[in-house]
């Protein structure tokens, strides 16, 4: 426990920050920098990657099927070491860690948000599209005023859990050296040598802290919106989207 | 691009080193794999049992793992535990092969984590009548959890349980990590002796997407051979 106190007094800018303000931005400011703008960055693809995931034209719908199976069947590592090394080559100049790693999640992400966002539209009754359609309204104004909204807000749980998940992957930039937390909490461990177990029983303790809060709002938020639903159900029964909707399609 | 990945594959060299990390890749896997669905299971029953201080166990168990990056726990086994141990087994752990032994266990007890929820949610999608109808007609608390909820329980989990069995393959990549010679080892190592990226990045990725398509097409045959008529 001493060990505990004293590690997280000597480093917790290093933790906090990185080598900031005397090196680039890191530790778990640039984890949670990087998972936010990940996450803002991998949503619009996402909706559009669903949207072609659902489209009745196959030449949208392959190619938006291929790049979410690639995702799923790869692992993370592999996609991170992809743009790590093919990113410079199709720019012509060199890529920082950082930018490497949200470019990987963004793609990541995006695909994972977007079998949600689907089971999401595919969860609203047919109804819906049938009766605005039948009002007059286009393809794209049914989508983007009567469907995505409906779909996205009960989505709402589903998106926070996939923040959660972006602020655990980004502890795999440590491999190709970004200095978010994981990183900071690495030098440490090889700074003091003899101390490796309460070192990452902090960092675990960070990531936990953070995590199970949001977590928590996510429990909130599914709870909130059953609950509306479920007041909605009584005069139309709607199908609850499940975890199953999500995996099985 | 100007070779074609196969002929990398061909040389003797390099087509043992891939072939080394697609076995440790599989027996990673396998071995996370039973020790993650046994202990799922564990965790599903207990938390099945109502009882508090069971319950809270489990919970605290499942929220630890859920909420703390996999790299992170692995870290903690191969890193933070042996530490803790006394001086000799210290020693005796660092003759062996230990990072393959503390990979598997970080990845299993994690992944056990996950696989207990999608069981716990099949199972309280039984309705509970069918556990008391089978206690009335005699049968034990046991029997009747392996004979008649468990069997439904399981093909309403099966989805997930596929998608979470998909992830564990995935995250076995994460071992390299602490040097075992997995399939994404391996592909770094040919990447920096040979120079030659794309050829091996295509075969390491080709065989990972293989495998990972094959584990959904299986779970999907699967809920096909089991479906319940009538459902």
């Amino acid at each position: 426990m001493n060990d505990i106190i004293s590690i997280v007094s000597e480093n917790w800018m290093l933790l906090l920050v990185g080598q900031y303000p005397h090196g680039p931005m890191g530790g778990l400011v640039l984890t949670l920098i990087l998972s936010v703008v990940g996450l803002a960055l991998a949503f619009p693809v996402s909706v559009l990657l669903a949207l072609a995931r659902i489209s009745p034209f196959p030449w949208i719908r392959l190619p938006a099927t291929t790049i979410v199976y690639m995702v799923r069947g790869v692992p993370l590592i592999m996609f991170i070491f992809w743009v790590y090394f093919f990113l410079p080559l199709l720019t012509g100049r060199t890529v920082s860690g950082t930018v490497t790693m949200l470019i990987t999640l963004v793609i990541y992400q995006a695909a994972y948000l977007s079998e949600s966002i689907r089971a999401g539209i595919e969860g609203l009754p047919r109804g819906q599209v049938e009766a605005s359609r039948a009002l007059g309204m286009s393809y794209l104004g049914t989508m983007s005023r009567i469907v995505l909204p409906q779909a996205l807000y009960n989505m709402l749980p589903a998106m926070v859990s996939q923040f959660i998940s972006t602020i655990k992957e980004t502890s795999l930039g440590y491999v190709i050296s970004v200095n978010e937390l994981t990183f900071s909490a690495n030098q440490i461990n090889a700074a003091l040598l003899t101390k490796p177990f309460p070192v990452f029983m902090i960092l675990a303790a960070i990531y936990f802290v953070l995590c199970f809060t949001l977590s928590q709002l996510a429990r909130r938020l599914e709870a909130r919106i059953a609950g509306k639903r479920a007041g909605r159900q009584k005069a139309h029964p709607v199908p609850m989207p499940t975890v199953a909707h999500v995996v099985t399609k | 691009m100007a070779t074609m990945p196969a002929s990398l594959l061909f040389q003797d060299e390099y087509a043992h080193q891939i072939l080394a990390g697609i076995v440790q890749m599989f027996q990673l896997t396998i071995c996370a794999w039973l020790a993650a669905m046994a202990l799922g299971v564990l965790l599903a029953m207990l938390r099945m049992t109502h009882k508090r201080p069971l319950v809270a166990l489990v919970v605290a168990y499942v929220e630890y793992h859920r909420n703390i990056p996999m790299l992170v726990q692995i870290f903690i086994w191969f890193f933070g535990i042996p530490t803790l141990l006394p001086q000799t087994v210290q020693v005796w752990i660092n003759q062996q092969h230990s990072e393959f032994i503390f990979a598997v266990v970080a990845i299993a007890l994690c992944s056990a984590a996950y696989i207990s929820e999608d069981l716990r949610s099949g199972i309280r999608a039984i309705p509970s009548s069918q556990m008391e109808a089978s206690r009335a007609l005699g049968l034990t608390y046991l029997q009747a959890f392996r004979k008649v909820v468990l069997p439904q329980a399981l093909r309403l989990a099966l989805p997930p349980l596929v998608s979470n069995t998909v992830l564990l393959f995935k995250n076995t990549s994460l071992a390299m990590t602490i040097g075992v010679a997995e399939l994404t080892y391996v592909t770094r190592e040919i990447e920096s002796q040979t120079f030659r990226t794309t050829d091996i990045y295509v075969v390491a990725t080709v065989i990972y997407l293989s495998i990972s398509l094959m584990i959904m097409a299986a779970g999907a045959g699967l809920q096909k051979r089991y479906r319940i008529q009538g459902r």
